[in-house]
């Protein structure tokens, strides 16, 4: 099959390599439709994240139709489906306390030491991301072995096109979640730094779970305009003082909930620095905290503080002493992404959630290296790239 | 391993592999057996399943070939004594034979090589309840005497990965294979691996 690999720094390919077959009895084998770039992709683009081989076949987000099932598994070939971003066995402690992201077993074994060394945990399996979580093939390809069928994918009703639901396999409930740690009260005003896939989904979720406004702040004008349009006041952080802002826009009291969509340096999961600590216990590096400390510093006495973005290793000059003093509670996490499946496909079905307002490019799975490319170098305009396998390279 | 010397190793409640002095834990057993040296792993891993069930699968010997990626067998010769075939380089195998030394239905199971084993070498399982619906906190400790002279180098090279890495790996199999059924693989075909 044709499929994109990673083979170093801005050097991804479309490659021919084996078709995947059904290794363990509750696996699936998924014919993809639909495969979108994250803005996670970037960084192993980049050549940011440690524990990449050659070869590797990228992509974690990305829905298609069952072709083959193992004896354990509870789909039906000819189904369609979406596959949650996260690998999640469905029957370890986490999995039963519908903590997905904390699967204690869908990491191979030989692959969770560093995880264990480096949080004191190891990590869970995620598709097409890196060895340290699991190392297993991706979804930007024409087929992909799926575990745990049984557990992880949802079966799409007819009459749903690819558009309007493949972002349940990571971006919409990470988005929803990201809003759900905010236990958003009525009257609450909250504040989404980052207008990226991630916060664009969390301003439209608070705004369904009940928030009374939402502040969106980024610096792409694209960005925020999507903000605007989805029914957020937007700040673009190069034109104002953002904490100074906030306090104007909520009666001097300040964000009664606040959202880092960012992470620890734009974007991504960069913990080259986890491996150096990992390496040398004495050479810590650390994140680029910058959000975060706004963050803790904006939010009002007794607020809610959400972290979907992502750190990798560790923080430096965090305001330990506001998260304290003023009794910030803090919620973070990889999402639970299978917890939140049936009740978000429902609402798109309603006609509550749209999705695909985000999506900005639509390309042949065989140009996706060109994907990648414009995806790194427009941030503003490309806000998202859904690559499609069965279309031809010259039809586009 | 004896009670004495657990007991002079812990003042705490947690397993002996958890002591911080280990290399002297290892250091007093390899004195009460005459060996030259004692190498000390294990782990506490929870499953999350009833404790009846993962003795049972324990006490065949023959599952552990399931999880263990060394051995390539353990075979009865008769209910308490079993044969351990362990790969080695260039398609060669270790075996020796291991006898239970102590077993206590559903808690604990203990074992340890016979007389001439080329590795000596003697384990322990433990199984206890976790809290409440919390499944089964199972702690395994392995002791052996590191061998010396070909052997030596032989296992050197069978255990390419340390010994500890090694034994918390097969825990973690242990584990994938009792919950899910499964061992969890990002493989995505049936060929053999290569090298
Ligand atoms: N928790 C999870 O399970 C999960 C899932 C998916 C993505 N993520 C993470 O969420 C984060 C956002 O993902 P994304 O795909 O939307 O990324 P993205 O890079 O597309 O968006 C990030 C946005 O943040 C903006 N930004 C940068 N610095 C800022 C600042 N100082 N203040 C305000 N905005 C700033 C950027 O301009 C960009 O628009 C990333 O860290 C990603 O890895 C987490
Ligand atoms: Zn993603
Ligand atoms: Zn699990």
């Amino acid at each position: 099959m044709r499929a994109l690999t990673w083979h170093g720094k801005h050097d991804v390919r479309m490659d021919t390599v084996p078709d995947p077959q059904i290794v363990n009895p509750r696996d699936a084998i998924i014919k993809i439709t639909s495969t979108a770039i994250c803005g996670s992709d970037l960084h192993l683009y980049d050549s940011m994240i440690p524990s990449m081989e050659k070869g590797d076949i990228l992509g974690h987000e990305f829905m298609g139709e069952v072709v083959e099932t193992g004896p354990g598994s509870t789909l039906r070939k000819g189904q369609r489906v979406v596959v949650p971003f996260v690998i999640a066995c469905g029957k370890c402690f986490h999995c039963e306390k519908q903590q997905f992201s904390g699967c204690e077993n869908s990491n191979p074994s030989d692959t969770q030491d560093l995880g264990e060394i480096a949080y004191g945990a190891p990590m869970t399996g995620l598709f097409g991301y890196s060895h340290m979580t699991g190392g297993y093939a991706g979804g930007q390809a024409e087929y992909v072995r799926v575990p745990y069928s049984d557990v992880g994918p949802i079966v799409i009703p007819d009459g749903l096109e690819d558009d309007k639901v493949l972002f349940l396999s990571d971006i919409l409930p990470t988005g929803w979640m990201a809003a759900e740690n905010c236990q958003i009260e009525p009257g609450d005003t909250v504040a989404v730094w980052g207008c990226g896939p991630v916060g664009l989904f969390a301003i439209q979720s608070a705004l369904i779970q009940g928030a009374h406004k939402v502040i969106a702040i980024d610096h792409h004008p694209h960005r925020l305009e999507l903000a605007r349009s989805l029914g957020a006041r937007v700040l673009n952080y190069h034109d104002v003082k953002v904490r100074e802002a906030l306090m104007a826009m909520t009666g001097g009291i300040g964000p009664d909930a606040c959202i880092d969509a960012v992470g620890m340096e734009s974007h991504g999961f960069s913990i080259d620095n986890v491996v150096d600590a990992v390496k040398v216990a004495t050479r810590i590096g650390t994140d680029r905290a910058h959000v975060l400390r706004e963050v803790l510093m904006a939010c009002r006495t007794g607020g809610r503080v959400s972290v979907p973005g992502v750190y990798g290793g560790m923080g430096d000059k965090i305001p330990i002493g506001a998260l304290m003093e003023k009794g910030l509670q803090i919620r973070t996490g990889q999402t639970h992404v299978q917890k939140y499946l049936r009740p978000l496909l429902d609402l798109i079905g309603e006609g509550v959630i749209d999705t695909t307002f985000l999506i900005s490019h639509r390309l042949p799975l065989e140009s996706a290296p060109d994907g990648y490319k414009m995806f790194k170098e427009n941030q503003n305009e490309v806000t998202k790239v859904v690559l499609k396998p069965d279309w031809q390279k010259e039809a586009a | 391993m004896s009670e004495e010397t657990i007991g002079r190793a812990l003042q705490s409640d947690a397993p002996l592999t958890a002591a911080v002095h280990q290399r002297d834990v290892a250091h007093e057993i390899a004195e009460e057996r005459g060996w030259h040296e004692a190498a000390l792993v294990g782990r506490t891993v929870t499953v999350n399943r009833p404790r009846a069930e993962l003795y049972a699968f324990w006490r065949d010997f023959r599952n552990l070939a399931r999880f263990m990626e060394s051995v390539e067998s353990i075979t009865p010769s008769d209910d308490r004594r079993w044969r351990w075939v362990v790969k080695a380089p260039a398609g060669k195998t270790v075996a020796w034979d291991s006898v239970i030394t102590d077993e206590v239905d559903n808690e604990l199971l203990a074992w340890e090589s016979v007389e001439g084993a080329d590795i000596k070498n003697f384990g322990r399982v433990e199984f206890r309840d976790g809290p409440p619906g919390r499944g089964t906190e199972v702690t395994a400790t392995i002791v052996y005497e590191p061998p010396g002279g070909d052997l030596g180098k032989l296992i050197a090279k069978l255990f390419q990965k340390e010994p500890k890495i090694q034994a918390r790996r097969e825990l973690r199999r242990f584990k994938q294979l009792m919950e899910t059924g499964e061992i969890s693989t990002a493989k995505t075909t049936n060929a053999a691996p290569q090298g």
